[in-house]
């Protein structure tokens, strides 16, 4: 039984068409994924559904009935309801207030807060209606918007990426209660560019590609390069080695210890591991277990101890980030915007950023700001790097854009050591595949390269060893070849406290 | 619906006609003022803006303009760095009354001592080394001990005001005035007076420094490392600290240039048009820089070229205030319309206004 219908839908903005007369429909009771790359038309297609968008061409029904929301109430007055990727709470506030904010008419707040609890039992998302929000992780964030969306018994609800900011556990948990709902019938637009995850959940899947509706596929039975290839539109390539040639230890971290910087800060306790020349050595773990500290520790922002840290047998533990850049060791942060570049200045002034120590882009002090500019442009060329140019802002880049960018501005310094965290996070297919090979590439040619990630799969396709950060400790690196998911899984370790789901289903 | 759109980037034709059209309106807004209080608002801009530069007495005005200036402009290019950086030095009216006790100081230590070439660049020495250790004060507060510069330079003024007191009618008191306050008048001791360079234009040593500041400081944002940094760790202290930016060495660096190029204005002012040490040598330019810098979106050009406006708003507004009969309150009023403008219009610059709906791709 089908309970959205959508006809030929069409919009365009000035210079480009979003949405390209797409039609498909949602069964009810049905999870539904919508599939495609970064400006594939996904944000623009909901948010028609979700009256924020007034398509030029096309129709929607719902439930049998002509549906044409002037604006997101009317949408949710017919039973649409969205968890937008960012979420719109005020930090100060108690989750029962926030979620009366967003209702047309709140009940009393004893009673909300009953319902609250209600529906946080039913679906196994445990949440206390009194906690102030500003204290809630960010999936404990994301279960407030679904129980707001929940209280309205929505008949659609849709979900924008909505596993970008959670763990592993809490997405299990997520996905427990996305199947208890649809089991009621609820039905779910799922929105995300993680294959394997719409692979465990949906049943029905539409790809988008350039606002256009490319396929549809049971995802369950498509594997996920099928379905890659199908975003993407084109083969995708698989990242390979061309030599396999390891020398000698290149990057030795040694009983590497150091409290956490900052109150939400994780220590690092007692980490030692070694990198060999061309060797590729992967770290993964949850977020928060101290990737960004060990980054810190290795870019020098976090000076350690001078022999926790050594390079070619030098010892580097001590010294600050451009002595480090000089002897050869590169490096870049998870965090794009504000850290490994900073959006308000132009990718010229980004690219001279961490490359004038190794490309000497600074002589005496005073800058070389037309070989700065070279040095942006063969970034941009190098790693395909979608701009008007290197005077362009960083800031107007996409994510996907200027992470390439910032990936290329590192490995064009032909590093000694690269580290790199989350390398191709929020990049689509293809990019990734390419920011993966060319990682591979630098190892080939001799480089030391550690890759932290919270994507195993990324992991698995391109280290040579694995360790598992937890807590602040590294586990011993074993060879990826022959490692199972189970074995890893055993490796990142049931540390985590996570709250069971409580699901009946 | 009017409402407020980011740009992909700060546009850079309204990043030089945001201060122009906030000029504009200002001048709309004061003639409306003027008009209310029953004065000619033609005449009374005229007055403001055009006598002293091209009127009947310019040639009296005109120098005026210039020694007001020089120090606003001096004290505000050192600020900029601060600021650009995301540390704010709002003592430098400190700084500027210690650079010049200090400065004259040196001087009257050795008086009558007469060899000019080695007397007056040992009193710039003293003048920007005292601006420099007062500003040390909340550097290494803030350094060490994380306190808050903003509080700790501007609750220094407060200190620095009582010294200049205490020394103009203790130490450094004039001992042939008749026990009257104040120190003896260094332009009157052609060793240590900072006198016009081209005489009757007001053009004076600081009026040169302030000059050269400009010049070096444009080429320090433009070419140098240090200005990147500088820029960088304003925009992004994260990404700064990755670019090996070391913040602690940034606030010492940034807050000791501003407060030895606001001692440096203090010993110009001092041993040029100000004369001598007294009570009454405060004359917030320490503070008005700051509205200087930020008028001149801490460019140095442009800092220069809003501290010539300043000047000419003091002049000129004295000016009107003379010929006209108009309040000072009503002078002040239109000063700060000029701030008030140019900071509405600012928003220009990194947003533009758009009609409509908001709807999102």
């Amino acid at each position: 039984m089908t309970l959205l219908d959508l006809q030929g839908l069409t919009k365009a903005y000035p210079g480009v068409v979003a949405n390209s007369d797409i039609s498909f429909a949602i069964g009810k009771g049905q999870i539904h994924a919508l599939l495609g790359e970064n400006g594939a038309g996904k944000s623009t297609l909901v948010k028609t559904i979700y009256g924020l968008v007034r398509p030029d061409a096309g129709t929607m029904t719902l439930e049998g009935a002509p549906f044409t929301p002037t604006d997101p109430r009317a949408a949710r007055a017919a039973g649409i309801a969205m968890v937008f990727q960012h979420f719109s709470l005020f930090d100060a506030l108690t989750v029962a207030e926030n979620i009366a904010l967003g209702m047309e008419n709140p009940p009393k707040q004893r009673e909300l807060a009953q319902r609250i609890r209600e529906v946080s039992e039913n679906y196994g998302l445990p949440l206390s209606p009194d906690r102030i929000v500003g204290d809630l992780s960010a999936g404990e964030r994301q279960r407030v918007e679904i129980i707001r969306c929940l209280l309205q018994d929505p008949k659609l609800l849709i979900m924008d990426e909505p596993t970008s900011v959670l763990t592993p556990q809490e997405v299990e948990i997520l996905f427990g209660t996305l199947r208890l709902l649809a089991s009621e019938g609820t039905s779910i637009l799922y929105i995300s560019h993680k294959l394997e995850e719409i692979r465990a959940l949906c049943e029905h899947a539409t790809v988008l590609r350039l606002g256009k509706v490319v396929g549809t596929c049971d995802p369950r039975e498509t594997t996920s390069r099928d379905m890659a290839e199908l975003m993407v539109g084109s083969t995708l390539m698989t990242p390979k080695r061309d030599s396999e040639t390891l020398g000698d230890d290149v990057l030795v971290i040694e009983g590497l210890t150091a409290p956490a910087p900052h109150q939400f800060g994780t220590a690092l306790k007692n980490i030692s591991v070694s990198v060999k020349s061309g060797e590729v050595l992967g770290i993964g773990g949850v977020a928060g277990n101290g990737q960004d500290e060990l980054v810190a520790a290795l870019s020098g922002e976090m000076p350690v101890s001078a022999a926790m840290v050594s390079l070619d047998g030098q010892a580097i533990g001590h010294l600050d980030p451009n002595t480090r850049r000089k002897i050869g060791l590169c490096a870049a942060p998870e965090e794009r915007n504000g850290h490994a570049a900073a959006p308000d200045m132009t990718l010229t002034e980004n690219a001279l950023m961490t490359a004038k120590t190794r490309l000497g882009l600074s002589k005496n002090g005073f800058l070389d700001w037309a070989s700065a500019r070279d040095f942006a442009l063969s970034v941009i060329d190098g790693f395909d790097v979608r701009t008007p140019g290197p005077e362009t802002a960083a800031r107007a880049l996409s994510g996907g854009n200027l992470q390439k960018f910032v990936i290329g501005r590192e490995i064009l310094q032909k590093p000694r050591v690269l580290v790199v965290n989350q390398p191709t996070w929020g990049v689509d297919a293809s990019a990734a595949a390419a920011i993966r090979q060319a990682l591979l590439d630098l190892a080939g040619e001799g480089s030391a390269v550690v890759v932290i990630s919270q994507d195993l799969d990324e992991i698995l396709e391109i280290a040579d060893r694995f360790a598992a950060l937890n807590e602040g400790t590294l586990s011993p690196a074993v060879p990826t070849a022959g490692l199972t998911m189970e074995r890893i899984g055993l490796m990142l370790g049931g540390a985590h406290d996570m709250e069971a789901a409580h699901v009946e289903a | 619906m009017l409402r407020l759109e980011k740009r992909p980037q700060p546009s850079k034709n309204w990043s030089y006609g945001a201060p122009l059209l906030a000029v504009v309106l200002t001048i709309i807004l004061g003639m409306g003022l003027f008009a209310i209080l029953g004065k000619d608002p033609v005449i009374a801009i005229k007055t403001i803006f055009w006598d002293p530069v091209f009127g009947q007495f310019a040639h009296f005005y005109r120098p005026e303009v210039v020694k007001k200036a020089a120090p606003l402009v001096l004290i505000a290019v050192g600020l900029s760095f601060g600021f650009r950086a995301g540390i704010w030095n709002i003592g430098a009216e400190g700084q500027y009354i210690i650079g010049a006790i200090c400065g004259a100081g040196v001087a009257l230590a050795v008086y009558p001592y007469d060899t000019r070439w080695v007397l007056f660049p040992l009193m710039i020495v003293a003048g920007a080394l005292g601006g420099f250790l007062w500003a040390m004060i909340p550097a290494l507060l803030r350094v060490f001990f994380k306190t808050n510069e903003i509080l700790v330079s501007l609750m220094l003024v407060y200190v620095a005001e009582v010294l200049i007191k205490a020394f103009s009618i203790g130490l450094l008191r004039n001992p042939e005035g008749y026990g009257m306050p104040g120190s003896r008048n260094l332009r009157q001791y052609p060793a240590a007076a900072n006198l016009d360079l081209i005489s009757g234009t007001g053009f004076h040593w600081g009026a040169l420094t302030a000059v050269f500041a400009v010049v070096v400081a444009y080429v320090m944002f433009t070419r140098h490392q240090f200005g990147f940094n500088v820029r960088l760790a304003g925009q992004s202290p994260r990404a700064a600290g990755f670019a090996g930016v070391n913040a602690n060495k940034l606030i010492i660096v940034c807050l000791g240039l501003s407060g030895a190029m606001a001692g440096l204005a203090g010993l110009f002012e001092v041993a040029g048009p100000s004369g001598q040490i007294l009570g009454s040598f405060p004359s917030y330019y320490g503070f008005t820089a700051i509205i200087v810098a930020f008028l001149g979106r801490l460019n140095p050009i442009g800092i220069l070229l809003a501290g010539l406006l300043m000047a000419l708003t003091y002049i000129g507004g004295q000016a009107a205030e003379a010929q006209l009969n108009l309040p000072s309150a009503a002078i002040l009023t239109f000063q700060g319309m000029l701030l008030f403008c140019l900071l509405a219009v600012d928003v220009l610059t990194n947003y533009r206004f758009k009609i409509g709906k908001a709807e999102v791709r």
